[in-house]
């Protein structure tokens, strides 16, 4: 019991240090900055919105930003700013279960391959590099598509698709702990092969697949946002930044205010994300720069 | 050597066929078929049999999916739903106008991103470096609709400059294309520069610190030389491969940049196939689409093999 105290306790020095070695730089800052701004704007968003993010008023069709409403109205008359705070809450929701998704799934299958190599790992393997050579959009669209645009379809399908790359990083991440020589002395004092990937396989390999996760979360975010815009992703009138943009963006000749305010939300924060993965990366001694985003 | 290519492109072969499967199981076990999607709530009856008997649909999933393969293998994709037209004349004229509007950014984007990445990495940490790289960084998180939407929005309706989007019919020959894909060719060429100028970047910073490059600086060769001949030579090479993922990866972000453009390409003709439930179009453009992926790698994958002698020997003992 005290022993796992303890640990708890290791456990929250080491996060401390890490977070504390990604705020040392400029950038980490930045990014751990905008993207905590961004997570406790979504959460509180709507105790404090001015205006109802459904109210449609024809006689407020696009009024440019005022007092009242301070980015504007869209072409429906909703107050742009309230749709703007309001508009991460999806994306970052189910963005972030999606990650965590595909972090388990392409982590456990990734240690797993690496694990057992062979005809498994092979066959794997192959059918993993057949699902990476389908571009993501084709897939996501068809099971949109087929399957309705709730959350429930998108976090598992966005977690399923962006789980693939996390595979092939771990299993290589224990390729690389796979013939050393703690492994191979857990193995003769015999331990079972479940404590092997528990008590040595995982704690190395954890930094690598953590940072892969966070990697995939701003390119899913960028995938979800994606699937907005072309109308397959939220439906309305839920608002959604993607949504918005594609909405306004025919109209933005005369209401320039309606596309740039969540062009602004969701830019800020896939650059927060990003930033904050970079530090992260960089804060566990791995450089993703040389990495393509597979 | 010979033997490796071959290993290559078979490997590469068996991608495609596993592509293949997974697109025809995928479409199978989601709900509802071609017929049913296609034909909507009179999807009953009379008008369903047809519709079976029409496309086929009523002999086991196997005997299609030979009968398929074999089609495709041929370069017969069968006929799409919508329109009733053959595929690959749907195909045709939407393939050459995605490859111009590929290959005119990768053109345009290469050299650059060649350029600005031997820049940022012999400038590392100082104002050329930090300038490009932070606009690097911008350009290549900012999904491709956001900028591409900011680009039209700045350079066609503030700065009248260009058209804003694409207004020509799908069958135009290549010069009519051109002044409409300027547009279009900055919105892909900004993501792609951005990410291969990070990985030139860091490929030449390591090649910077290795031993034989000290080895020439203690040396006393002077220093654009021993950047041409020592450095770029060793630092280009590990970077074909992470480009080539990069180009591949791309092509699902040109499938959104031809949508905000309204582009006459592959990409508007993913979303057309899809919104219109037209399964055969999109089994089409997952094999057309897969095949791009992989043929790229394994064009760059041979190209690393060919220029680095070192890999070759590396290969082999393995």
């Amino acid at each position: 019991m005290n022993n796992k105290k303890e640990k708890q306790k290791n456990i929250l020095q080491k996060i401390l240090e890490i977070l504390k070695t990604m705020a040392s730089k400029p950038s980490g800052l930045i990014g751990l900055t905008i993207l905590v701004f961004h997570v406790v704007l979504a959460i509180t968003s709507p105790l404090y919105v001015p205006h109802d993010y459904k109210a449609i008023d024809p006689t407020l069709m696009l009024t440019p930003p005022s007092s009242e409403f301070w980015f504007g109205t869209d072409s429906l008359g909703r107050d742009v700013f309230t749709r703007t705070i309001l508009g991460g809450r999806t994306a970052l929701t189910v963005t972030f279960f999606g990650s965590l998704i595909a972090l388990l799934w392409g982590g456990a299958l990734g240690i797993f391959c690496g694990l057992v190599g062979g005809k498994t790992d092979d066959i794997v393997m192959r059918i993993i590099d057949a699902f990476l050579s389908i571009p993501w959009i084709l897939a996501m669209l068809l099971i949109v598509s087929l399957l309705g645009t709730t959350t429930l379809v998108l976090i598992p399908a966005l977690g399923f698709f962006y789980g693939k790359g996390i595979v092939r990083v771990a299993r290589a991440a224990t390729h690389d702990v796979i013939a050393k020589d703690f492994i191979v002395s857990a193995r003769a004092r015999g331990h079972s092969n479940f404590s092997i990937i528990w008590n040595e396989i995982l704690p190395n390999v954890r930094d690598a697949i953590m940072v892969e996760g966070a990697m995939r979360w701003s390119w899913m975010l960028l995938g979800f946002s994606s699937l907005s815009f072309l109308g397959f992703g939220v439906s309305p009138p839920t608002p959604d930044w993607g949504l918005m943009i594609s909405n306004a963006r025919g109209l933005m000749s005369f209401a320039y205010w309606a596309v740039l305010a969540p062009i602004f939300g969701l830019s800020t924060l896939i650059i927060g994300i990003n930033l904050t993965a970079d530090a992260f990366a960089k804060a566990l001694g791995i450089d993703r720069s040389t990495k393509a985003p597979v | 050597m010979f033997f490796l290519v071959i290993k290559r492109i078979l490997l590469g072969l068996i991608t495609l066929f596993i592509v293949s499967l997974i697109t025809f199981v995928g479409v199978e076990i989601l709900p509802g078929d071609a017929c049913t999607t296609y034909l909507e709530r009179e999807a009953y009856g009379a008008a369903l049999e047809a519709c079976y008997e029409r496309l086929g649909l009523n002999v086991p999933a196997y005997e299609r999916y030979i009968s398929w393969a074999a089609g495709v293998l041929q370069g017969d994709f069968g006929y799409s739903l919508s329109g009733d037209m053959k595929i690959n004349d749907v195909l045709g004229p939407r393939v050459k106008n995605s490859m111009v509007l590929a290959s005119a950014s990768i053109l345009i984007g290469i050299p650059i991103a060649l350029l600005l990445g031997i820049i940022t990495a012999l400038w590392r940490d100082k104002m050329p470096d930090i300038i490009i790289s932070t606009i690097a960084i911008f350009s290549m998180t900012i999904p491709e609709f956001v900028s591409a939407t900011l680009l039209i929005l700045i350079v066609a309706i503030w700065l009248e400059w260009l058209p804003g989007i694409v207004i020509v019919p799908t069958g135009v020959s290549v010069y009519e294309l051109l002044p409409n894909i300027i547009l279009p060719v900055i919105a892909i060429s900004m993501i792609m520069t951005a990410h291969m100028a990070r990985m030139v970047r860091s490929s030449v910073i390591q090649v910077m610190a290795s031993d034989y490059v000290q080895m020439a600086i203690l040396k006393g060769v002077p220093y654009w030389k021993m950047v041409f001949k020592h450095v770029l030579p060793n630092a280009l090479l590990p970077a074909i491969n992470v480009v080539a993922l990069t180009i591949a990866w791309l092509l699902g972000g040109v499938v959104v940049t031809e949508v905000v453009f309204n582009y006459p390409g592959l990409g508007r003709l993913v979303i057309e196939s899809i919104s219109n439930r037209d399964l055969p179009v999109v089994q089409a453009l997952a094999i057309i689409l897969a095949s791009i992926y992989v043929s790229i790698n394994l064009i760059a994958d041979l190209m690393t093999l060919m220029l680095n002698p070192r890999l070759k020997s590396l290969q082999i003992k393995k």
